[in-house]
């Protein structure tokens, strides 16, 4: 073993009562970190799981139409002019396929599906109650909205006349599977479907107000024949949405919107969420890389008559520097597979005890292996860094005035 | 005559920033291949100055060391860690061993640390030495675990293991009874004989002294005398 890990280790394993103390300060911080990261990355995924489970990552529409002046002006002749918002009607996007055809070309994106959504008027007996019509193509639009595993009774099917709706727009309408309900669209198109399905996606607004039909169902509904109202997108990354709409609007002129701007509130939310932990992670490695440094510079202080022999029988000081660099190195790496499996095990004993009477948890936590190396490379960096002052002080003791306990 | 081991020419030893305290001044000797010397003198006279400057632990405020005819005042802390590391050996009075390692592990520790990486050969030349100094049977126990001699022995073997023309031993009866002085003296004397290797005993032991071939006297950071003893070591 080279001679300086063999020095650092059996200093490690002499001094038990101060290496224990720096374990545990090391362990305790990583176990805070873990702990602390997997319950705040859980609860953030499990938000944006939920929110990104009924909306697509980007929304191409039509622009609003503008209003337009009955009257120009003309020189000479000044106009006072009363400016009133245009009146929306449901339009179709222009030449929607080729512009689905570039769409599935930009980087980034990973689904493209034509949709049609409008409002309408579901009856059942007495009940009317507002809905929101899903004009879907099954096959793309399941890649981006995967319905099928929020179906919570009979199957996502939307072929001859079936639609799918949301338990809590069923439950309004006192309906179930193979029920029968009358829609009227926006433009008095009326039709009677049959339920072949219910789902719970867990957003109220959702679940209270979808009917999902087939693209060409919707055509007909709202009288646009071959025509869509939008183009819904998946991105690989979320968090690229933003920037990904933004070149698509350069490119398409057309209305783009992203899931963040969408949810900005919960997006600031998020931020603010991430930077508190990462402000709590800064001080527990602050206090962590303290905890180590004082006591390795107790340590030097302690060994100093033991570092000036090493040094007067011919030691380099830069292998004296190693010794007290590599017990940081060993302290960190150490506490941090220590720290890093108790911070996961707290972690899941943590979602286990919340979890409600069916024991499905209130809170997830995510333990996952980058946040495992993320965590575990930073305690050996704190380890390391902790333990430079003290091992420079080490390195550059004089010989003989260590030697004579000066 | 051969060219000294080491020359001390005109060292002066200061300390102190505000108020300067001169520790050695305008010391000049020289050792010679196979001498036995003792230093002596009162207290803060400056012996173990001396020896630090001349061990290389210390540089001269004025003056120069020569090791071997080379003058060592313009090398850097890198060479002169090497040049101690192959050319000198230390005994302290307080043993100074590595208490957390074992005896054969101190033995190494000059050659060990001077080359990084352990060899069988070190570990070899380890035992021998300690097998010289009749500690072979507690070359596994930790120095903590070894007597006031004995660990002094294990310091005289450290010292030795390269066989360093010069070895510099700062009161190293001082703290044993007299008993393990006498055998640690002994110990040094056959090394002395035997691998004609020089030694510079700092002592407060007439008893010691005396049984050197040179003693040399400073007092107040001044040489005052230097006797040759020949037949010193009959006594």
């Amino acid at each position: 073993m080279p001679f300086q890990w063999f020095v650092a280790i059996r200093y490690l394993r002499d001094a038990r009562g101060q290496s224990a103390l720096m374990l545990a300060a090391v362990s305790v911080g990583v176990s805070v970190i873990v702990f602390l990261s997997a319950l705040i990355n859980g609860l953030q995924t499990s938000l944006i799981d939920s929110t990104l489970g009924s909306q697509p990552h980007i929304t191409l529409r039509v622009p609003r139409e503008e209003p337009r002046a009955l009257v120009e002006s003309r020189d000479g002749v000044a106009i006072a002019r009363l400016r009133q918002p245009a009146a929306q009607r449901l339009r179709s996007l222009d030449q929607w396929p080729s512009v689905m055809r570039a769409l599935a070309g930009t980087p980034g994106v990973t689904a493209v599906s034509p949709t049609i959504s409008g409002s309408a008027t579901a009856t059942r007996a007495e009940a009317r109650v507002p809905v929101v019509i899903r004009g879907v193509n099954p096959e793309s639009f399941l890649d981006i909205i995967d319905l099928r595993r929020d179906i919570v009774q009979g199957t996502f099917d939307v072929t001859s006349g079936r639609v799918v709706i949301g338990s809590s727009l069923a439950s309004e309408l006192g309906v179930g599977v193979d029920d029968r309900i009358r829609v009227t669209s926006t433009e008095d198109v009326e039709d009677v479907v049959t339920i072949a399905g219910l789902f719970t996606v867990g957003t109220d607004a959702v679940d209270k107000s979808w009917v999902v039909t087939s693209l060409t169902h919707a055509q007909s509904l709202f009288a646009l024949p071959g025509g869509v109202t939008n183009i819904e997108l998946k991105v690989r990354d979320v968090f690229e949405a933003d920037r990904i709409a933004d070149v698509i609007r350069g490119r398409t002129g057309l209305t783009v919107e992203s899931w963040m701007t969408l949810n900005a509130e919960l997006l600031s939310g998020l931020s603010a969420q991430s930077s508190s932990k990462t402000m709590i992670q800064f001080f527990v490695v602050v206090s962590v890389a303290l905890g180590i440094a004082s006591i390795l510079i107790v340590s030097v202080v302690q060994k100093s008559r033991e570092i000036g022999i090493l040094r007067a029988v011919g030691t380099p000081a830069r292998r004296v520097l190693a010794i007290f660099l590599i017990q940081g190195g060993v302290l960190g790496v150490a506490g941090s597979f220590i720290g890093s499996a108790l911070g996961a095990l707290f972690a899941k004993l943590f979602e286990a005890m919340t979890a409600d009477a069916s024991g499905v948890p209130r809170f997830f936590v995510q333990v996952d292996l980058p946040l495992l190396i993320g965590t575990t490379l930073l305690a050996t960096a704190v380890g390391l860094t902790a333990a430079v002052i003290p091992a420079r002080r080490a390195a550059a003791l004089d010989p003989a005035a260590a030697i004579h306990g000066d | 005559m051969t060219e000294p081991l080491i020359s001390v020419r005109g060292v002066v030893r200061d300390y102190g920033q505000q108020v300067r305290t001169r520790a050695l001044r305008n010391v000049d000797l020289d050792l010679h291949r196979g001498e036995f010397a003792a230093l002596i003198g009162p207290s803060g006279s400056g012996k173990s100055t001396l020896l630090n400057i001349i061990g290389l632990l210390d540089r001269p405020t004025e003056g120069r060391v020569l090791v071997d005819g080379a003058d060592t005042s313009g090398l850097d802390d890198r060479a002169l860690t090497t040049l101690r590391a192959r050319s000198l050996g230390f005994v302290f009075q307080f043993h100074h061993l590595l208490h957390a390692f074992t005896a054969v592990e101190n033995v190494m520790l000059p050659e060990w640390g001077d080359a990084g990486a352990p060899t069988r050969d070190m570990r070899d030349r380890a035992l021998e030495m300690l097998t010289d100094v009749g500690l072979a049977d507690r070359a596994q126990y930790k120095a903590r675990d070894l007597s006031g001699g004995q660990q002094q022995r294990v310091a005289i073997a450290r010292a030795m293991v390269r066989r360093p023309p010069l070895v510099l031993a700062d009161e190293p009866t001082g703290n044993l009874d007299t008993g393990s002085a006498d055998d640690v003296f002994e110990l040094m004397r056959r090394f002395n004989r035997e691998s004609r290797t020089s030694f510079l005993i700092v002592t407060h032991d007439p008893r010691i002294a005396s049984r050197c071939d040179r003693v040399i006297e400073i007092v107040d950071g001044r040489v005052t005398s230097d006797t040759p003893r020949p037949g010193a070591a009959a006594t």
